[in-house]
């Protein structure tokens, strides 16, 4: 104890210490950094106000009835995205049908029933992996798997292939979210359950389930939504851009060639002529509305859980 | 136990209950085959996707050698007199990524600073979803906002901008994936326990030095991991680049010329009738494996980084 600077009352002498506190000019520095905070912030607001604004500047006024209901064609004034959204909705549902059991399952089998060994944490780190694969490469692969060697049953680029390759790409935001959403659910209840004498099944089906549905359901929207913005993977996998029919309202329908909003917006933004960008921003308020729908349903969603769960 | 047996044992009640413990046990384990052949769908995913493009990139190396790829200076894979430089395309990826990330990295970091330091509850819980709204527009839209936008602004007091441009599209792609590192880099500074910062305080340290000293050197493996997430969404971004950077493949560092990027060069060609026999055709799994290659080896060492300099916090 007798090594301490300050033995007894002694007090340290800052006055002739090399210690410069400078508060002031600290300060200082700390004002510039908060405000530099805030305008690193505001950039990303002020850019999708910007872009708001440019989109329906240019698109509202192309905005009408005719648009939605016209098919696409070579003058500008008379197309219309008709095919492409009916495509979209076609690629929505079929997606859904395919991603939310295979996801949700894997997410409870994962959580709830793998023992925690080799092979469960390959099939986690695979997961993560699959996450950062660029959209592009899951196109390729539809392109090769779904659209030709598998052609005999998905009639080629069809609406089959778009949907299977959609699924496979928000596959892991579907199992993340389902596992996120097990996880929240309290382990008490889960004991509860088994000391009633209930399989690993009946407590998940009866008990983890009803708890977690609408964080899941969430999840599985905040996923699709993203499924309906992507263009890369459907160009790649050869969907066409000029489609002047409707699908049939049968299982031929899903063997069609297709056409989806981003991929119609795509084909009229890469035109020369500027009454086609118009179009293009009408597209895209069209595609945006719809994003906003599948969003503010998945906030409520989640609004309504967490207020459940308090 | 044998003296006492259970009341319920005698009771007529007992006989009542069939607890039917074949059909459980038989339907769980039915239940976890199928949920287990679910899971293991991801894994065929990415065996799919290697075994697709290392099969097609073996095709086209049997036509085209491996050293032409790598030591050419042209790509011009559907012209007759055919050219396979693939750092033509590298190069404009490397590009328009590195513009991107000049842009994403700094900003969103200080974005996610702002949000778990020093924006109020109620402003953070407004502030992050209208930030998140960014990372939900589709990417065709960003490339109308990038070609119709902001290079028309940019060409104004940047002399011998063309309209299609690796400037416009890099910074846009740099807006685009703002929200991941501002969101993914906010969960990991939020999540540095309070205690490490009252410590901190303790020491006589500002908020800022706080922040700089002890809470980001903290929050490094998470940091790092969304940096890396960056990285990857900027090399595998397509529409962005497609329609604000052009399709000219030329092997430059301009960013003021038209450039192809890889994910470019791909949508070219898909959009293109190019028969699936043909060298083209092949040459996009080529440049896909590339890509493939490079989100790889970024993949891991984002895990390796996570695994050797995650903090742990009780």
């Amino acid at each position: 104890m007798s090594s301490s600077p300050y033995s007894g009352s002694e007090l340290p002498d800052i006055a002739n210490s090399d210690f410069q506190p400078n508060l002031s000019k600290r300060y200082a520095l700390d004002q510039v950094f908060e405000q530099l905070t805030w305008i690193a912030t505001f950039i990303g607001l002020l850019v999708l106000c910007l872009l708001l604004y440019d989109i329906i500047s240019d698109g509202a006024s192309r905005l009408s009835w005719q648009f939605i209901s016209s098919f696409p064609s070579r003058r500008p004034a008379t197309a219309g995205l008709l095919s492409a959204l009916v495509g979209s909705i076609w690629l929505l549902c079929v997606t859904a049908v395919l991603a939310f059991p295979v996801g949700v399952g894997s997410g409870i089998f994962l959580e709830e029933f793998a023992p925690d060994n080799f092979f469960t944490q390959l099939i986690e780190i695979n997961i993560g992996n699959l996450a950062a694969v660029p959209s592009i490469i899951y196109g390729l692969l539809g392109l090769q798997v779904f659209a030709r060697l598998m052609r005999p049953i998905t009639g080629g680029p069809s609406i089959l292939t778009g949907g299977l390759t959609l699924a496979l790409l928000i596959l892991p935001i579907i199992i993340v979210a389902t596992r996120e959403a097990l996880r929240a659910v309290p382990n008490s209840l889960r004991q509860g359950g088994f000391a009633v004498g209930a399989t690993r099944w009946q407590v998940v089906r009866d008990l983890i389930l009803p708890q977690a549905i609408p964080g899941v359901l969430t999840g599985t929207i905040l996923a699709l939504s993203r499924a309906i913005g992507e263009t890369a993977p459907l160009i790649t996998i050869g969907a066409l851009t000029f489609i002047a029919f409707l699908p049939p309202l049968s299982l031929e329908g899903l063997q069609t060639d297709f056409t989806a909003l981003p991929i119609q917006v795509y084909n009229w933004v890469s035109r020369p002529q500027p009454a086609f960008h118009t179009n293009a921003a009408a597209g895209i308020i069209v595609l945006m509305l719809v994003l906003l729908l599948m969003n503010t349903t998945a906030v409520l969603l989640r609004n309504k859980f967490q207020k459940g769960r308090m | 136990m044998k003296s006492h047996p259970s009341p319920l044992a005698r009771s007529q009640d007992a006989q009542m209950w069939q607890p039917k413990r074949n059909l459980s046990k038989w339907s769980e384990q039915l239940v976890k085959y199928i949920f287990a052949a679910f899971a293991l769908i991801s894994v065929a995913t990415t065996l799919g996707i290697v075994f697709t493009l290392i099969f097609e990139t073996f095709e086209f190396f049997r036509e085209v050698p491996i050293f032409r790829f790598l030591t050419e200076t042209q790509w011009t894979p559907l012209f007759t007199n055919a050219k396979f430089g693939i750092w033509v395309l590298v190069s404009a990826t490397f590009m328009t990524s590195v513009i991107a990330l000049f842009v994403a990295l700094p900003v969103g970091l200080l974005a996610a600073i702002c949000l778990s330091e020093y924006a109020s509850p109620r402003v953070r819980q407004w502030l992050k979803p209208t930030l998140e709204i960014l990372a939900g527009v589709p990417t065709v839209v960003y490339g109308y906002f990038a070609l119709l936008f902001i290079t028309p602004i940019l060409q104004t007091f940047i002399p011998g901008l063309k309209t299609f441009n690796g400037l416009s599209a890099g910074l846009v792609m740099g807006i685009a994936i703002l929200p991941f590192v501002a969101s993914l880099s906010e969960d990991a500074i939020y999540a540095v326990p309070q205690s490490l910062r009252q410590g901190s305080y303790a020491l006589g340290t500002t908020k800022r030095e706080t922040i700089t000293g002890v809470v980001l050197p903290a929050a490094l493996s998470g940091i790092v991991a969304s940096f890396v997430l960056a990285v990857a969404r900027a090399v595998g971004e397509t529409m962005i680049v497609t329609i604000a950077a052009g399709s000219n493949p030329t092997l430059t560092f301009d960013p003021r010329v038209p450039v192809q990027t890889m994910t470019a060069f791909i949508v070219q060609v898909s959009l293109g009738d190019t028969p699936a026999t043909s060298l083209a055709f092949k040459t996009i799994f080529a440049v896909g494996m590339m890509l493939f290659l490079m989100t790889f080896v970024l993949n891991i060492f984002s895990f390796w980084f996570v695994r050797r300099f995650q903090e742990k916090y009780e």
